[in-house]
């Protein structure tokens, strides 16, 4: 099982996935360079926090026009894992990988903290080992996280079961629908704010986010398996 | 050669935060305003038949939550 | 400040210009006049601060680099260092708050890269006056610091703010960073090898910031905010960023031989200063250098400082592989010059030699012996003062004060997770990050900055301030290893300033001595005055270590039926107090000395206590005294205490509210106290027991009547 992780002028989280990948979950892990058109190998790939290019022009659009994002395009099409957190979520929006937009939080301010993140959905490859409506506590770190769809996409995606996360309780950036995460209607792309790779080992004050990328695991494992079967 | 201007705004149903937070600097200032927009303005210098529209549309705007005007010159 | 000579007026002293001519033996051109005013003002050259500089312990066990490179370096265990350093940014964040303070974590980030180190921590130490200007500027700081920090991803994991009038005119803005190395990728930044290339690296090189170390050191006017606006810099995270990893890669290659960002007097202090740590010397053509701007002169390119630059010395014949790792990040690295024998810094703009000097005399500005002129403090005559008659009312409103109130409104606009280190973040006694390539090894981070006490007296206040970090690192159950320090006064031509600045160094000397910790590296910063003066304002930062990071102690109460104690000082007096500014409206009084033995031997308890798993949780007592020190741990822990001071026999308001170094409160199980105690007779560290952790409400017997209050209560006016 191999993992990518992307590195964009500006992530800041790719140091902090590929730890938690290759050293608390045990994985393996490789880095994988923006311009890079080559992601043959990989079984997932993650889009990590930061602040691509800056965030110079919007949170994540400069990013959405480089060489690797083409490749992670075609990627999710056959079907791998593509996990986009907090700027790599706003990367998968900015691409069209996912629908909506990121506005700057209510208040206008970065905020960084410890939410309660509801669980809505765990028959997808990044929840299954959560339990459904299950309230997890992750931290979140951005200034652009307000979660904004026009009202038919949002009709569609509450329909089609397209919200993974929502906050539970307070909503730390005014996020339409109090949303934290969506996945695409084929279930195999994940955008999230929270970040789950800050809460995969007790000394830092929660695990929580392990799970995450134990059910990514699970899957890849079991899509192995159904392939082994069916050329057999 | 063509100059012009790119003036990007949120659309007008999409509450725009920073100008919100503007708004509450300049009353604490004491002065009286009623609404303020905060957006960017974008100058570019291109062929003469650039499809400044396209342009926009694709990469400086995200026409999902934002407008924008072009000025010529 | 100053006089001068022929040509430009120059903000040289008339002996200086004199010196310089002796020493050079012939009249400096235009371009030398503007390099000597920059590298000879007190921002790069020290020359008032450093007869005073030498009384401080610069050496250790383990300090792998002192004072006098770009930052200190300790190594902290077999083979793991860290690289720690403060550096202030007061001038221009009083003229342009938000890039003003954005620059100055850039520039610190790259003092630690510089010696070898990946940035691991920020800490902010903010002061700032009263009303609604200084909260806007308070938070354009902040909102600079967030901006630069969180998106070069960089984690500011503490600090502390203070409000004081006598900062209105002079906000200060401390930054330390601390960075993370294996002790063999030591780095230091002395240019060697002739022959070597100069590699310049980074953004281009811009107008900004011209006159900017000059500027550093001269008195704010009232205009100057609006017309030192081109003095200020602006800053690129992006570009920061970017510099940080390409660097760590050029490291790898083991091709560099020397790094120093180029900061205040840009290339010109960077090449100078490189070459006479190396002692040699170099030839550097300016028209090689990017550019942002057509037209600019010699002596706008050399003193430029424009951010995200860094240069570097290379081994000949590897420039190019080291620049390629720059151009691969997408930034711009270009060679400029050679290093040379000769210990001469000649800079050629093409064919035209412009500068010719040598790096002794660029770095070597004469001490400045200036007169001193002791003073004392304003006398407290406490019997003229009421006791309080509703101590709770008081407990609540010195809550609500500015020192003391909840600072959750800055650090959530930080960053402080980023890196995945952070194991206590901002708002505890001290900062504990994990080390992951150390593992279970942990540092712990605290910056303090007694401004009000030393404006009293001096000494106590440099004292008290390495005090307090030290006890706050030793809190959290970290041993305390090194020091650095910020100094901020007012002008040292002033006698009262330059009698303050010996004594706030002498009294952080006599406390780092006693407590056996180096120095390791500082800064200064002078004439933040104008019409009124700031506090002589020491701010110290403190690293400890935590054998076992799993085993650091929180500063909350924990758990019910938990014996509290107090240890440490048993007494603490109102002088120079929060309560007395608060309540009172005064600053007076001589605070008390430090018993430096016995805050060494507290430390010492506070370590093995925690090692030995006997405390459950440990809070230094600061501004507010005992009382509030007892809201914050029952806020912190959200649970509540009981406590017994029905027995004391001082004044209610010194009881509860008097301030004093060397006081902790420790919680304890009830099984493991007499074993604490045994503890506490060993290290000769006096103990006092208060009551009890467990309610909802903090309940306090005091001699007359008493206190309680809800733990929520207690929040709402902390935070609300």
């Amino acid at each position: 099982m191999r993992f990518g992780v992307v590195t964009f002028p500006g992530s800041n989280c790719d140091a902090d996935c590929r730890w938690v990948l290759r050293e608390v979950m045990g994985f393996e892990t490789e880095s994988v360079w923006h311009e890079e058109t080559d992601l043959a190998g990989l079984d997932a790939v993650v889009l990590p926090g930061g602040f691509s290019y800056g965030d110079y022009l919007r949170a994540g659009a400069i990013a959405a026009t480089s060489p690797v994002m083409l490749a992670v395009r075609a990627f999710a099409a056959r079907g791998g894992l593509v996990l986009g957190v907090c700027n790599g979520f706003q990367i998968l929006l900015e691409t069209g990988l996912l629908p909506g937009a990121m506005l700057p939080n209510l208040g206008a301010r970065f905020r960084c903290e410890w939410v309660r993140v509801r669980v809505e959905r765990t028959d997808t490859p990044f929840t299954s080992r959560y339990r459904p409506g299950e309230v997890l506590r992750m931290p979140i770190a951005h200034r652009e996280g307000r979660y904004y769809a026009d009202p038919a996409t949002l009709e569609r995606l509450e329909a089609a079961g397209c919200v993974v996360f929502r906050y539970e309780g307070e909503n730390p950036n005014g996020s339409l629908h109090g949303i934290a995460g969506i996945r695409d209607e084929t279930g195999n792309v994940l955008g999230l704010m929270p970040h789950p790779e800050r809460c995969a080992e007790g000394i830092l004050g929660g695990e929580d986010g392990r799970r995450l990328f134990e059910s990514m695991a699970d899957w890849i494992r079991t899509k192995r398996r159904e392939a082994v079967w069916q050329r057999s | 050669m063509r100059r012009v201007r790119v003036v990007i705004f949120l659309k007008p149903g999409v509450l725009d935060a920073q100008g919100q937070a503007v708004a509450t600097g300049l009353r604490a200032l004491g002065y009286e305003v009623e609404d303020v927009r905060v957006g960017r303005a974008v100058e570019l210098a291109l062929p003469d038949g650039a499809d400044v529209e396209e342009l926009c549309a694709r990469f400086l705007a995200n026409p999902l939550i934002e407008e924008w005007r072009v000025e010529e010159g | 400040m100053a006089e001068v000579v022929t040509g430009p007026k120059l903000r040289l002293f008339p002996e200086e210009v004199a010196e310089i001519r002796r020493r050079l033996g012939r009249e400096p051109n235009p371009v030398e006049w503007r390099v000597f005013e920059a590298m000879w003002s007190e921002h790069c050259s020290y020359k008032h601060s450093r007869p005073y500089l030498r009384v401080l312990p610069g050496e250790g066990p383990g300090v792998l680099r002192g004072p006098g490179g770009n930052a200190g370096v300790v190594e902290i265990a077999p083979g793991v260092a860290v690289a720690m350093k403060i550096e202030s940014h007061n001038h221009p964040s009083a003229v342009d708050p938000f890039h003003g303070a954005a620059t100055g974590v850039g520039g610190i980030l790259r003092d630690v890269l510089s010696m070898g180190a990946r940035p691991t921590a920020l800490l902010d130490s903010l002061r700032f006056g009263e009303g609604p200007r200084s909260r806007r500027l308070l938070e354009g700081v902040v909102a600079g610091i967030a901006h630069y920090g969180n998106a070069v991803g960089v984690p500011v994991v503490g600090g502390e703010v203070h409000i004081e009038p006598c900062y209105t005119q002079h906000p200060l803005v401390n930054v330390c960073c601390v960075g993370i190395l294996r002790s063999r990728d030591v780095r230091g930044a002395a240019a060697g090898g002739p022959g070597n290339v100069v590699l310049y690296a980074g953004a281009r090189t811009g107008r900004d910031g011209i006159g900017g170390a000059a500027f550093a050191s001269e008195e704010l006017d009232a205009e100057s905010a609006l017309r030192d606006r081109s003095a200020v810099q602006i800053g690129d995270p992006l570009a920061g960023k970017l510099l940080i990893e390409a660097t760590l890669e050029a490291y790898r290659t083991g091709a560099v031989v020397a790094v120093q960002d180029m900061g205040a007097a840009g290339l010109a202090c960077a090449a100078a200063e490189m070459s006479a740590r190396g002692g040699v010397g170099m030839r550097i053509d300016l028209a090689q250098i990017p550019r942002r701007e057509a037209g600019m002169r010699p002596e706008e390119v050399l003193l430029s400082e424009s951010q995200e630059r860094m240069l570097l010395v290379v081994e000949r014949g590897r420039e190019e592989e080291v620049a390629g790792i720059y151009r691969r990040w997408g930034l711009l690295a270009q060679p400029i010059g050679v290093v040379t024998e000769e210990k001469v810094l000649r800079v050629y703009d093409g064919d035209r030699l412009v500068v010719e000097l040598p790096p002794e005399l660029m770095t070597g500005a004469p001490e400045r012996r200036v007169p001193e002129r002791p003073y004392a403090p304003p006398p407290l005559h406490l019997e003229t003062l009421p006791e309080p008659e509703d101590p709770a009312e008081v407990l609540l409103r010195l809550l609500r004060a500015p020192g003391v109130h909840s600072k959750r409104w800055i650090y959530t606009q930080y960053d402080h997770l980023v890196q995945i280190n952070t194991v206590v973040g901002p708002g505890s006694d001290a900062a504990v990050l994990r080390i992951k390539e150390a593992s279970p090894l942990g540092i712990a981070l605290s910056v303090d900055g007694p401004g009000r006490i030393a404006s009293l007296d001096p000494w106590c206040g440099g004292a008290w301030a390495v005090c307090e970090a030290a006890l706050n690192v030793a809190c959290s159950g970290a041993r305390p290893v090194a020091v650095t320090d910020g100094l901020n006064l007012a002008s040292p031509e002033q006698p009262e300033v330059a009698w303050s600045l010996r004594r706030v160094l002498e009294g952080i000397a006599d406390a780092c001595r006693a407590l056996g910790l180096p120095v390791i590296g500082g800064n200064v910063s002078l004439y933040n005055e104008s019409t009124d003066r700031i506090y002589p304002t020491p701010i110290v930062a403190v690293l400890g270590v935590l054998r076992d990071v799993a085993r650091a102690v929180p500063s909350g109460f924990r758990h019910p039926g938990d014996r509290v104690v107090l240890v440490g000082a048993l007494g603490a007096s109102l002088a120079g107090s929060t309560y007395l500014k608060e309540v009172h409206g005064l600053v007076a009084g001589a605070p008390p000395a430090p018993d430096l033995g016995l805050h060494a031997r507290l430390v010492g308890l506070l370590v093995r206590a925690a090692e030995e798993g006997l405390v459950r949780s440990a809070h230094d007592l600061s501004d507010g005294g005992l009382g509030v020190a007892l809201a914050e741990a029952c806020i912190l822990g959200e649970i509540g205490a009981g406590c017994d001071l029905s027995l004391q026999r001082t004044r209610v308001d010194e009881l509860l509210f008097g301030e004093g170094p060397s006081r902790v409160v420790v919680t304890v199980p009830g099984d493991r106290y007499e074993t604490f105690c045994a503890l506490c007779r060993e290290h000769r560290v006096p103990v006092q027991p208060l009551g009890r952790v467990g309610g909802d409400t903090l309940r306090i017997r005091l001699p007359r009547g008493g206190l309680e209050i809800g733990v929520s209560d207690l929040r709402e006016a902390w935070e609300g």
